[in-house]
């Protein structure tokens, strides 16, 4: 069994004491810094996002339109990277490495922005290469999250960095038009001071976080064959089914945003502090939510989730408007992420055996992100066809049925397992 | 240090380690501030750092002698100043007002001024000012002023801002025209609450986008760009601004500009998929349906403007800086752009 197996290996390597600290309560400084490592890496590309539209406009006053195609190119290069990285941060005992060229990718592609100026198809491959660094880099960190931290603690480690990651979601813009009020036209000021709080983050996580060392015979044993082998683990394989399911009835922030600001009739200028909303609450409740998780289990949590996601698609196609809500969709939105994103993370990472732990983490949020994808291709269609609100009952529908088949699958797999498996 | 060791369980947090990263940061930070510095510095010398004129002690007003309105982006105290010069002689000396506009059109004794106030927050505003260049009416805006544009009696004002779709997915743009009825009071948000029609069929398709809006004589009748699908496609489209109605009439025509006699059409024309200058400046005649290629051959995004039933008008950049400056060319395809004014943009005729 992968379990045990996994667990005995554990043990047997240099991270007893963390793993006993954080038994104990308390959480590994690991996982600290690279929460930290996230807070400041979030810092820097939440900088990039908040004044791209208005670079692209009024700094190089390009045409809206061309802009159309720059968004298919993504999301391939991300998969493939993906996989591929969390294959190599396995087979080569080389999560921390994956994870550094993947920040690091990302903190160079700011300088290029400034370098670059106006071309429509440059100004894409920066893009490009910023999220393929986020895709390279996701899974190992992940996976040393739940490396440095014991299989009952592991709710707790992954809500600890979530928050830690949420607060720099929350910095990153103010910097941002801070810095632009104050050089107005200056992007290229954004861009540099974006790649210097990078560079701070990958310097964090080379200076602080340590890999864990893994034995030359478990490098072997993160072979191909075996990274494809995890998806014969029934559990595993019906976590992946079941996070692809949800994702696929997962609206995006992006069409939240928009359907909430459609309803409450918002000025454009508050606009971009929606997301703070939602935000603020996914801060406040990562680590409690991520406890729970650990107590009543990662998987009922995770599933759970999804009804708070569905409150929030209530509360769009509602009757209920003004302050109840924004208030409502920031609560139940916050909710919903405290209860799915880490805590995901937190469900697979203690049944993964320590050598596949990056493959399977990277397989698992390949599977979530596929659901994600097509939700957003399905609900932008869906919207161009019958409008926001019915798109969000739809989407609601649709959600309703991935939760009850969701519900059995996993709450048959874990009756077998109480069934004396 | 002994990376990757078995033992040593958090010795990461060596005193030497936090040394280097304590210097590490002071260097980063350093250069962050000193670049930050460098550029608010550079943005100042290029905007106000040069010797142009400055706005001036006498108020300019908008009656009087034919001149050409614009927005002055000379390096100098009056960068960003609403600024005139004789149409007779545009090289000449510049009067230089106190108002500042991001974006500008006059007609007939009134301006349009799109003014975006910068903060930690910008917000965006359309003023409407009388022929002193006072202000009579605010307008806050949804997005980023792009165009602006008055009917020829001054009634009817238009303006096009781009809207940010989101913060997180920071591909998702759009815009959003609205029309003014300035002697009424009357404002009408967004065109895409107008019902379109194309072919004789409805367009429904909520991705509609519409900009550049140009005023007939009889201040109800429009002419405007609409944009639908994906790959989207660009349309003329003829309104009518009391029946809330549109009409398609051709494909691949933006920001149209009506010339005064009514009879034709200037507008940039997409002609090739390069990112960075795309568009040409096509005259279309309304009447028989040809389209003209006009002289220039750069790239031109912006809604032109008739200085006369034979000349049009319109902003280029002038390169890196922040400056542009305003060109001419003949709207009947023939000679060849001049520089009208250097270090100007948004120009508007006062006949």
């Amino acid at each position: 069994m992968y379990l045990s197996s996994s667990r005995s290996q554990d043990t047997a390597t240099g991270v007893r004491r963390d793993r006993a600290r954080a038994a104990g309560g308390v959480v590994t400084a690991n996982v600290v810094a690279l929460g930290l490592v996230s807070l400041v890496t979030d810092i820097s590309s939440e900088m990039v996002t908040a004044v791209m539209p208005v670079y692209l406009v009024a700094g190089l006053g390009l045409s809206i339109l061309q802009f159309g195609f720059l968004d298919g190119l993504y999301q391939g290069v991300t998969v493939f990277l993906r996989l591929a990285g969390g294959h190599i941060a396995d087979r080569f005992a080389a999560r921390k490495k994956v994870a550094a060229v993947g920040y690091g990718v990302s903190a160079v592609s700011k300088l290029g922005f400034p370098l670059i100026g106006a071309s429509v198809p440059g100004i894409g491959t920066l893009l490009a290469v910023d999220r393929a660094g986020k895709g390279l880099r996701t899974a190992p960190r992940d996976a040393l999250i739940s490396l440095s931290s014991t299989p009952e603690s592991q709710g707790k480690a992954f809500g600890v960095h979530r928050a830690l990651d949420t607060v720099g979601a929350f910095t990153g813009p103010f910097i941002a038009f801070l810095i632009l009020s104050a050089v107005a036209t200056a992007y290229d000021a954004v861009f540099v001071v974006s790649f210097c709080v990078g560079a701070v983050g990958l310097l964090m996580l080379l200076l602080f976080v340590r890999d864990r060392p893994s034995p030359a015979s478990e490098r072997k044993a993160a072979s191909t064959r075996a990274g494809l082998r995890l998806l014969r683990d029934a559990p595993f394989r019906r976590l992946c089914g079941c996070a692809l399911l949800l994702g696929a009835a997962t609206v995006s922030d992006a069409f939240v945003f928009l359907v909430l600001q459609r309803r409450l009739d918002l000025a454009g200028h508050w606009f971009p502090l929606l997301p703070l909303g939602t935000a603020g609450v996914y801060l406040l409740l990562a680590l409690p939510m991520g406890l729970v998780a650990d107590r009543v289990g990662r998987r009922t949590v995770f599933l759970l989730g999804h009804v708070a996601l569905g409150g929030v698609y209530a509360l769009l196609a509602g009757p209920v408007g003004g302050l109840a809500l924004l208030a409502g969709v920031f609560v139940l939105h916050g909710t919903f992420y405290a209860m799915t994103d880490g805590v995901l993370m937190a469900a697979a990472g203690a049944g993964l055996p320590a050598p596949l732990r990056t493959s399977g983490l990277a397989v698992l949020q390949t599977g979530q992100a596929a659901g994600k994808f097509v939700s957003s291709v399905a609900f932008g269609w869906a919207w161009t066809r019958w409008g926001p609100e019915r798109a969000v009952m739809w989407s609601g529908a649709a959600l309703a049925v991935a939760f009850a088949v969701s519900a059995a699958v996993m709450g048959g797999a874990r009756a077998r397992a109480r069934w004396g498996r | 240090m002994h990376d990757g060791d078995a033992e040593p369980v958090g010795a990461l947090f060596t005193r030497r380690r936090v040394l280097a990263f304590v210097l590490a940061l002071v260097v980063l930070a350093g250069l962050g501030v000193a670049y930050t510095v460098h550029a608010i510095e550079r943005e100042d010398k290029k905007k106000y750092g040069g010797n142009g004129t400055a706005p001036g002690p006498v108020p300019l007003s908008l009656q009087g002698p034919p001149r050409l309105l614009f927005r002055s982006t000379e390096s100098g105290p009056g960068y960003g100043h609403v600024a005139a010069v004789d149409a007779a002689a545009p090289g000449g000396a510049r009067q230089v007002a106190d108002r500042t506009c991001d974006r500008l059109y006059a007609a007939a004794g009134r301006a349009l001024c799109l003014i975006v106030d910068r903060g930690v927050i910008s917000r965006n505003y359309a003023l409407v000012l009388d022929d002193q260049l006072r202000e009579v009416r605010r307008v806050e805006l949804a997005g980023t002023p792009n165009r602006a544009r008055l009917s020829a009696s001054g009634r009817m004002a238009s303006w096009t801002v781009f809207v940010y779709g989101d913060s997180y997915a920071a591909t998702s743009f759009s815009t959003r025209t609205s029309v003014l009825d300035t002697r009424s009071g009357e404002l009408v948000q967004s065109l895409e609450d107008f019902a379109v029609t194309k072919d004789g069929a409805d367009v429904r398709t909520p991705d509609r986008n519409f900009w550049g809006v140009t005023f007939t004589a009889d201040d109800n009748t429009f002419y405007a760009t609409m944009s639908t699908g994906g790959p989207p496609h660009t349309y003329l489209v003829r309104g009518d601004l009391k029946a809330r109605t549109m009409t398609v009439l051709r494909e691949n025509v933006e920001c149209p500009s009506l010339s005064p006699d009514g009879t034709r059409l200037v507008f940039k024309k997409k002609v090739s998929n390069d990112g960075r200058n795309p568009w040409r400046l096509y005259v279309l005649d309304l009447a028989s349906g040809t389209e003209t290629a006009l002289a220039e051959t750069r790239g031109v995004d912006d809604q032109a403007v008739w200085l006369d039933d034979h000349t049009v008008a319109y902003g280029l950049p002038t390169g890196a800086g922040a400056g542009s400056d305003v060109w001419s060319v003949p709207a009947d395809g023939s000679g060849a752009a001049t520089r009208l004014v250097a270090g100007a943009f948004s120009p508007a005729p006062l006949r």
